[in-house]
């Protein structure tokens, strides 16, 4: 047993002992569970992917004379303007003005919310245009402006649902290509694509929400961040196999922290063909071994993951709720898998190669003392489903 | 007689030799057995043609001197497709589009995606799928 205030005390004299959630495995079955509870402080998690509820606030500080912002595009993206003077809210799926969308079937999607945040990160200047109707108090009604995101008081990116448990395998059951925000599927199931780091995801790694809560720190995109509540659509109460771990979706967090120590390589601009624009994210979370239950929590291997494989040609839109099987991540990470007797050809819309880097990079932040842990003040819920919207006729209905 | 070897070449065409039919000399004055991936070649504007020559040495090496007589840019690497290392994830989301294993992934531990531009064919999929825009074409 150990506790949080321990185990930050090892990280700041510099003598923790971190693994990345690849590694432990093979440590504890050299170790013994008992022994390697003892040893380790920290295994670490990551994942790199689209994460399409995605954002940041942004406060551009007061222009002379004043104005109060009741419409904005950055880069020709439309910001969210209904709070502060001068405060905005820059979301991933945002399109840019003008973008064709599927008018031209299958749309490119080549810039939107998530290009203006990674140009926001990587240093660029972009172009602010804002109109207002005028008031006593803030009387200009239109500027265009460049700026940087070091002229910028604030850039906090605050996403209301990143990290999702476990995600679906997508295929396509109809007989032509469609366009879906997991890629392009072919016709009568000839490929399939999934999206999740397996067994180095965070919440596979602790499936019943016992480190990971609201308050955790995590390391988003480069910069410290926190956990500050469930993600939306959370939903603790799923399908579980007999060790816990999720064969769906399950559930998420809402992750915030601060642009302006982000790294480029992690907040990455997504264009999704006939589908839309998103930004790919990359986080990292540390767990905590606070006793072998946990630990033995972070040793799931892809063979112990299962992903439900779903037809989005007609399943998931008509939300028919039908799963076709399971496969498991040893079978994702081969490239094929086999559904009713087919082989299929799968892809990852998920990085593995940058999740890993991301579980190393934390790994040594927390081994060189400049990353601690923090114990959560709430946790995620674990019983609770997920609602449906229902369509009624009448406000009375 | 030597034996037939086969080379990729790019060839860039200014605009005042887009004209020319480079193509048919190679084939009827110096024996190569041409095959034509991808070509952009407009009147009156730049063109580009990524091939494969087959053929000896020696004409192979006759026919590029005979190209290069003109105003021709003969890229011997021949890639016409690039995938960009600095913007490319590793995501693999092109890995079972791609028709010929260009793009793949060797090493299931670190899940690196290798790019291999002699077996890329041009087919232009990979830069359709690739969300992060890594992968482009040179013309
Ligand atoms: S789809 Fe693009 S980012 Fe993903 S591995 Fe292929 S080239 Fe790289
Ligand atoms: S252009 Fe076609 S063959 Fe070449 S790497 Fe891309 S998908 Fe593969």
């Amino acid at each position: 047993m150990k506790t949080y205030e321990q185990i930050n005390d090892r990280i700041e004299s510099g003598k923790a002992v971190v693994l990345t959630a690849d590694e432990i495995m093979d440590y504890v079955d050299r170790q013994g569970i008992e022994k390697a509870a003892e040893e380790v402080d920290v295994v670490t998690t990551a994942t790199f992917g689209p994460m399409c509820s995605s954002g940041c606030f942004l406060n551009f500080g007061h222009s002379k004379p004043k104005i109060r912002i009741s419409e904005a595009w950055i880069e020709d993206v439309l910001v969210y303007s209904g709070i502060a003077a001068v405060d905005v809210y820059l979301g991933a799926t945002q399109l840019r003005h003008n973008d064709p969308a599927n008018m031209d079937y299958p749309g490119e999607f080549r810039y939107g919310g998530g290009h203006v945040m990674e140009d926001l990160v990587a240093g660029k200047t972009l172009q602010l245009f804002a109109l207002s109707y005028g008031t006593d108090d803030y009387p200009l009604r239109e500027i265009r402006t460049y700026f940087t995101i070091d002229d910028l008081n604030q850039a906090i990116m605050v996403n209301p649902r990143n990290c999702y448990q476990n995600y679906n395998v997508a295929i396509n059951d109809s007989d032509t290509t469609i366009y879906t925000y997991m890629g392009c599927l072919e016709p009568n199931r000839r490929n399939a694509s999934y999206c999740s780091a397996g067994q180095l995801s965070p919440l596979l790694n602790d499936p019943f929400y016992e480190t990971i809560g609201i308050g955790s720190r995590v390391w988003l995109a480069g910069a410290g961040g926190h956990v500050y509540a469930e993600g939306t659509q959370h939903t603790g109460d799923c399908d579980r196999t007999s060790d816990g771990v999720p064969r769906e979706s399950a559930g998420t967090l809402a992750l915030t922290g601060d642009m302006k120590q982000m790294r480029p390589d992690f907040v990455r601009g997504v264009s999704l063909r006939g589908y839309g624009v998103s930004l790919g994210l990359g986080v990292g979370i540390p767990i905590p071994i606070l006793n072998q239950d946990v630990l033995r929590r972070t040793c799931v291997r892809d063979r112990d993951i299962f992903a439900p494989v779903v037809d989005y040609s007609h399943d998931y839109p008509e939300k028919t709720g039908r799963t076709i099987c399971h496969v498991s991540y040893v079978q994702l990470r081969r490239g094929e898998i086999e559904v009713e007797g087919k082989k299929v050809v799968v892809g990852s819309i998920s990085s593995y190669f940058k999740a890993l880097e991301i579980a190393h990079l934390l790994a040594d932040e927390i081994r060189r003392g400049d990353f601690c842990l923090s114990k959560p003040f709430a946790y995620l819920p674990r019983n609770r489903a997920s609602r449906p919207l229902v369509v009624r006729n009448s406000s009375h209905e | 007689m030597s034996k037939t070897e086969t080379k990729k070449w790019m060839l860039f065409f200014p605009r005042c030799e887009c004209e020319q039919p480079i193509v048919y000399h190679l084939v009827k004055d110096h024996n190569l057995v041409v095959n034509v991936y991808r070509a952009k070649v407009t009147p009156n504007e730049e063109g580009y043609l990524v091939l494969d020559v087959t053929g000896t040495e020696e004409d192979i090496a006759s026919g590029m001197e005979f190209v290069k007589t003109f105003r021709v840019t003969i890229n011997e690497t021949g890639i016409g497709v690039m995938r960009d290392e600095k913007r490319c994830t590793h995501c693999g989301i092109c890995v079972p589009h791609c028709p010929t294993g260009a793009l793949s992934i060797k090493d299931n531990k670190t899940r690196r995606v290798e790019f291999n531009g002699e077996a890329c064919i041009e087919c232009l999929e990979c830069i359709l799928v690739c969300p992060y825009a890594a992968c482009a074409s040179a013309f």
